[in-house]
């Protein structure tokens, strides 16, 4: 290792440049350049750029003029924006919902002892680590109206008369690309509590119980407000990537069946790109603005604190 | 785990393990793998026992290769895969190149405005690339790179490094800085002691790093389905969607076959790094 190399004082040559390597008021600013200059250009400049166009009746065509808020306005007039942004919201809730509950208990048990432990620990991320879109045809397959494996095992073990329409019911198609979403996210809420509770000191455990706490009760006076850290952090994470998701949406339904799925990116990407109405759907894309704002100022507060104990 | 005092006494242990045990853990595999089983079937299965309603859909009779066949000769998969990589491996070079250094930065050097680039740099790891899809067609525009794989490399860095920048100062954090400082007295450079004894230490956390920041780009969607229309210039996810769902008509098996093989590359990499993984996320999470 280069530690044991001994390092001779080399005479300073490089006298002009030695401030700028070995001062770190210079050297600081030096080596987070890069990294600020890429993201003014392609994140604070590009989200300038949509302000513009979203003020702006600006179309694939003709570059636009300025309109001030009447973007907003029409969208809030609209009904297939209203439906939207309920089916987001829904969409968010369920899945998030849906994420903790699958994602806590799943952690538990694979916190257990079993056989092929590793093995199976590693089979239940893979929604996680796939390609989301290209899992979500795994899913649009078994959601298929001829073909569905899922509706031949409903059928063929008696629990239904006839398969179920799960993308062309406009109800059951939101609860369908909601399902696929948890899926998807299942495994990171549960490998991260995983990480959370094997990080408890297990005396924590054997204290409690010589205390005489039972096993609900460890779980609420110990696990929880050990895991909760942790736990919290993954779940803004996943309200932010759910929230905001564009990938099984587009997947499975592109917002059909009559908008039924339709969620704020799917909409911005249709109106802005597919039908061209670009400054319309900057507008419709910025309106996940607040929802993202708040999550993430409530975000940056933890990991204050958090650093500063 | 431990038998606890209390569990001793249980009636039943066994049925007990069954209820709480094996039945939610095989739900839990049913719901989480059973579409990737699904996926591997379909794929094996030629078209004439696929579009057979007789046939029982669970399990494959006469396995056959064609939709392998079909993905490698009628379509460009291949031209897909390489791009695929060339895109992951350069942008996964470059956010290391630049997050790496900037982690070390804000972990380690106290300079004017660090606070404030550190919280500016975290925001943009949480601001969703479908905030901005819209806009960035134009910008590449603006800098020659519309409708080029090239956009690609340059605009993955934007999510890539505000991540590898926040893991690896959370990680630089956890290394003692005792050994820079000696360093420092035997005459290396701040530059020196980071380059030559800080990042050789961090060599666990850049390995994982880099592994996440690969299979990001890999795994990318909406700036892959935007900002690059010509089939020879797409990635794996973008040309099996575009190209094997045709208005109406699905090639289910070779849509299935590529699916699988676009998935492969990923799920070997993190089977191999799974505890990375966890520790790394955690790291990050719980340290800021």
């Amino acid at each position: 290792m280069s530690l044991t190399t001994p390092t001779t004082p080399r005479p300073r040559r490089r006298r002009d440049l030695s401030w700028l390597i070995d001062n770190e008021r210079a050297l600081g600013p030096l080596l987070v350049a890069p990294v600020v200059l890429l993201l003014a250009g392609l994140v604070a400049y590009p989200f300038a750029v949509a302000i513009g166009y979203a003020l702006s009746d600006r179309t694939l065509a003709d570059p636009g003029v300025f309109v001030g808020l009447d973007n907003f306005v029409d969208l809030f007039d609209n009904q297939i924006y209203r439906q939207t942004l309920r089916n987001t919201f829904i969409f968010t809730a369920g899945s998030v919902t849906m994420r903790l509950v699958f994602g806590v208990g799943l952690a538990l048990l694979l916190n257990e002892n079993f056989r092929f432990r590793r093995f199976i620990r590693s089979a239940v991320l893979l929604p996680w680590i796939v390609p989301t879109v290209l899992g979500t045809m795994a899913w649009l397959w078994m959601f298929n109206p001829n073909f569905s494996v899922l509706n031949w095992i409903l059928v063929h073990s008696g629990l239904m008369k006839e398969g179920l329409e799960w993308l062309t019911d406009p109800n059951l198609a939101l609860f369908s690309v909601t399902l696929v979403n948890a899926w998807r996210g299942t495994p990171f809420m549960a490998i991260t509590v995983l990480a959370g509770l094997q990080s408890i000191p297990h005396d924590l455990y054997d204290a409690s119980a010589i205390d005489g706490a039972g096993k609900v009760q460890r779980f609420r006076y110990v696990t929880l407000p050990l895991v909760m850290p942790v736990l919290l952090t993954a779940l803004v994470l996943s309200i932010i990537w759910t929230f905001s998701d564009f990938g099984i949406v587009y997947g499975l339904t592109k917002g059909g069946p009559m908008n039924a799925t339709h969620v704020l990116a799917t909409l911005s990407y249709q109106q802005g790109l597919a039908s061209g109405n670009i400054g319309e759907g900057a507008a419709i894309s910025l309106t996940m603005l607040p929802v993202l704002l708040v999550l993430i100022i409530w975000q940056l507060r933890r990991i204050r604190r958090s650093t500063v104990i | 785990m431990t038998l606890q005092p209390g569990e001793i006494r249980s009636a039943n242990p066994r049925a007990e393990r069954w209820l709480y045990f094996y039945a939610p853990m095989g739900f839990a595999l049913f719901f989480l793998v059973g579409p990737f089983y699904w996926m591997l079937i379909t794929a094996l299965k030629p078209d004439s026992e696929l579009y057979d309603g007789t046939k029982s859909p669970l399990y494959v009779a006469t396995p056959s290769l064609d939709h392998f066949r079909y993905l490698f000769e009628h379509t460009e998969f291949v031209t897909w895969t390489k791009n695929t990589m060339m895109v992951a491996t350069l942008s996964t070079a470059i956010a290391l190149a630049l997050g790496v250094p900037a982690g070390y930065a804000l972990a380690r050097l106290r300079f004017r405005g660090a606070d404030f680039i550190g919280t500016a740099i975290f925001v943009t790891y949480l601001v969703p690339t479908s905030l901005l899809f819209i806009p960035m067609v134009e910008v590449m525009a603006q800098i020659g790179l519309d409708d080029s794989i090239w956009s690609l490399v340059v605009v993955y860095p934007t999510f890539l490094v505000p991540f590898v920048t926040w893991l690896m100062s959370g990680y630089f954090r956890t290394i003692p800085t005792e050994l820079e400082d000696c360093a420092r007295i035997d005459g290396l450079t701040r530059l020196g002691a980071m380059w030559k004894i800080a990042i050789p230490l961090a060599r666990p956390g850049i390995l994982s790093a880099g592994i996440f920041a690969f299979t990001l780009s890999w795994n990318e969607f909406i700036y892959a389905l935007t900002l690059v229309t010509a089939s020879s210039e797409r990635t794996i996810p973008v040309g099996v969607i575009v190209q094997l769902t045709r208005a109406d008509f699905y090639f289910w098996g070779p849509l299935m076959a590529g699916a699988l093989l676009g998935s492969v590359p990923v799920a070997i990499v993190y089977s191999f790094f799974v505890d990375q993984y966890a520790s790394g996320l955690t790291a990050g999470a719980v340290k800021g």
